[in-house]
């Protein structure tokens, strides 16, 4: 916790959840807790008291690489010219099923 | 006392922990010492009023005096009462109130564990029911002895005084009252004596890892179960029972 | 409904000038195209500072708000009402992390807004400075306080901040259970005896006025008001949510056999909305300024909390750094 800007708060934790099996962790919110373990306990009494998950993952706000938004131009623009990427850039007849 | 008296008793006892425990913790709602703290305090309050509420239900049934859950909460007084000694203890500070829940926790969680297989199978279900939410508060009340017992020298020290408080009333959590015998042979009531070694086992190794010496046990005191309540009880039952008792015309 | 602006002339446009107007015009044009913005987006000084103390006056509200209705969990009169209240206050405490973090988001920490707090410098919503009594008092909070909260929060389900619309979205899914039972509880002690009665409108008597001040001053002495509408982190003026709550109100206490204590009240048929009587602002600028009732009491145990839990979260993080230091030993001997 040396580096941590504020030495003397609990570190801020970014919560996910898994709604139901078979999705996606998703982001839920924050709590603040002074370690992973606490943190996990702080996720689940504040963000699952209605049910709302079967797993929970937490991380230091601090360890989360994001993309720069200025830079949101060059990040993603570039896959907007990409549309063949898309199934719906290709033209199938009507008659061609299960394709 | 009759079999059906004991029984009765027996599950007043399992209601009253809970209820009386619960309201202790809805006294921290909204003053502890972090948010998410508050949040989680209120949690185990509201998983022990839920728990406390089905054996009341089950407790006035058996009864059958038309006692309900509420009534039976609302208008009992405190030689009536069940519980034992250490939930109706003053909330004290964080310390405490930690010390407090480890050792109930951790006596309920060997308690639930047992009673999921009795015999009586509403007590059962509730007990298997109860026994997620227990494991959980058992958890959360170890980690925080871990952590006030390890953090600072102010912590261990609080948390030190938060248990001396405590020790005199566990024994009592083992205690086999006199109609027991005859439940725990009909496999209905657990045998609160052996469920002593679970307990040992789990404070030894949750004190090793807070850094915290065994407890010297000093005498115990008891007599909750008997209705021989510490002056603290009245109290929290007059707050507790006011409305009820000031307007018994109502119904709320 | 915690979001009033409660300065008369904040500071905000400091610094203002040394930003370039292309950035101010691309963010004014996003806000206005109903663009969410998120924290690391540009956007002007004033927007942020607007926004950290509206968003945290919105959470300290929550958190004091748990206290008022705090007060009557030890004295619930059945098992189930104090079950309901446990966890709606327990909500409460939530709504406020929800809001506290996406403070946050923008720079200023939990601590620092507490102390804000703490310090009296930051304000919460008036109707927490008001004491609770008797039990029709929860019905009462539930009903007409939570009432009025989800008539602003509502719309600030689309406000312009991603976390903070974000976090009300949240807040509003959840709050949605608490006005009904407080109605609950007010429609249970009107059909009830005398005296349960006499105590429900004995609550409304006391909680009237303050809940419709809760909207804050009439719009023509809300002077950030246009700007605030203007960025979408205030949806409605507040007059018009004021009049709308009267609206709904009012046919709700009549339905229940409570007189709303405001003699002027009548349906204005041109209108098509409720008159009302003449609001006590003078009152309403007290107890923003902290005069209220139990303004002291509240901000007390507030602080209390804070102060005697200071150990305790010390004790947590110095747990934390033994641990890690001994993993770093332990590594280092692997």
């Amino acid at each position: 916790m040396a580096n941590d800007p504020r030495p003397n708060e609990w570190p801020l934790w970014e919560v996910f959840i898994r709604a139901k099996h078979g999705l996606s962790h998703r982001h839920a919110g924050s709590v603040h807790a002074p370690d992973g373990d606490i943190a996990l306990r702080h996720a689940r009494d504040t963000y699952t008291r209605r049910m709302e998950g079967v797993s929970i993952w937490v991380i230091r706000s601090s360890d989360i690489v994001a993309s720069d938004p200025g830079a949101a131009g060059p990040t993603f623009e570039p896959a907007e010219s990409k549309v063949y990427r898309h199934p719906t850039f290709y033209i199938v007849p009507d008659h061609i099923k299960h394709i | 006392m009759t079999a059906n008296e004991a029984h009765f008793d027996y599950v007043l006892r399992l209601a009253d922990d809970g209820l009386i425990l619960s309201q202790r913790l809805g006294e921290w709602c909204g003053h502890a010492p972090a948010l998410e703290t508050d949040l989680s305090l209120t949690n185990i309050a509201l998983d022990l009023i839920g728990q406390a509420t089905l054996f009341l239900s089950y407790a006035g049934e058996m009864e059958g005096k038309g006692r309900d859950a509420d009534k039976l909460a609302f208008h009992r007084d405190v030689t009536k009462y069940r519980n034992c000694l250490l939930v109706e203890q003053p909330n004290g500070d964080f310390g405490r109130t930690i010390a407090r829940q480890f050792i109930f926790s951790t006596y309920q969680y060997a308690l639930y564990q047992q009673l999921s297989s009795s015999t009586d199978r509403r007590l059962a279900e509730i007990a298997a029911k109860a026994l997620k939410e227990t494991t959980y508060h058992a958890e959360l009340a170890a980690e925080w002895v871990v952590r006030l017992g390890d953090g600072t020298e102010e912590s261990n020290r609080r948390l030190k005084d938060g248990f001396e408080w405590c020790w005199r009333f566990v024994e009592e959590l083992f205690v086999t009252e006199p109609g027991d015998a005859a439940l725990v042979s009909a496999g209905i009531a657990v045998d609160a004596a052996k469920l002593r070694p679970a307990f040992d086992a789990v404070l030894a190794a949750t004190f090793a890892e807070a850094t915290l010496p065994l407890p010297k046990f000093p005498r115990p005191v008891t007599g909750g179960r008997k209705g021989h309540h510490s002056e603290h009880l009245g109290h929290l039952l007059a707050e507790m029972q006011f409305l009820p008792r000031a307007y018994p015309d109502a119904v709320w | 409904m915690y979001t009033t602006e409660m300065s008369k002339n904040p500071q905000l446009n400091k610094g203002a000038a040394a930003e370039s107007p292309e950035l101010v015009a691309a963010f004014e044009a996003r806000v206005a195209n109903d663009e969410f913005i998120e924290p690391k987006d540009w956007m002007p000084e004033a927007y942020r500072k607007t926004l950290v103390r509206q968003i945290s006056q919105h959470a300290h509200s929550e958190i004091v708000g748990m206290l008022p209705e705090g007060n009557w969990i030890t004295r619930a009169p059945s098992l189930r009402r104090k079950a309901v209240l446990l966890a709606k206050v327990q909500d409460e405490g939530g709504h406020g992390l929800y809001l506290y973090s996406a403070a946050e988001t923008l720079g200023t920490s939990r601590d620092e807004m507490f102390e804000a707090l703490h310090s009296g410098k930051a304000k919460y919503s008036t109707i927490f400075n008001y004491p609770t009594l008797t039990w029709a008092d929860i019905g009462a909070i539930g009903w007409l306080v939570d009432g009025a909260a989800i008539m602003n929060q509502v719309p600030l389900q689309r406000t312009s901040f991603g976390p903070y619309a974000r976090a009300m979205v949240r807040v509003c899914k959840e709050e949605s259970f608490h006005q009904r039972q407080g109605f609950e509880i007010m429609m249970n002690l009107s059909a009830g005896t005398v005296d349960q009665k006499a105590m429900a409108q004995d609550a409304l008597n006391r909680w009237w006025w303050p809940s419709i001040m809760m909207f804050g001053p009439p719009d023509d002495n809300s002077p950030n008001t246009a700007q605030s509408v203007r960025w979408r982190i205030k949806r409605e003026t507040n007059d018009e949510l004021r009049q709308k709550f009267v609206d709904v109100t009012v046919p709700q206490a009549e339905s229940i056999g409570l007189t709303v204590p405001d003699a002027d009240l009548k349906w204005n048929e041109a209108r098509g909305h409720y008159d009302y009587g003449a609001i006590d602002w003078e009152e309403f600028w007290a107890v923003v300024k902290g005069e209220g009732p139990v303004a002291k009491e509240r901000v007390k145990a507030r602080t209390d909390a804070w102060e005697k839990g200071a150990w305790v979260r010390e004790a947590a993080l110095a747990h934390a750094a033994k641990q890690a230091s001994r993993r770093q030993k332990d590594a280092a001997h692997g």
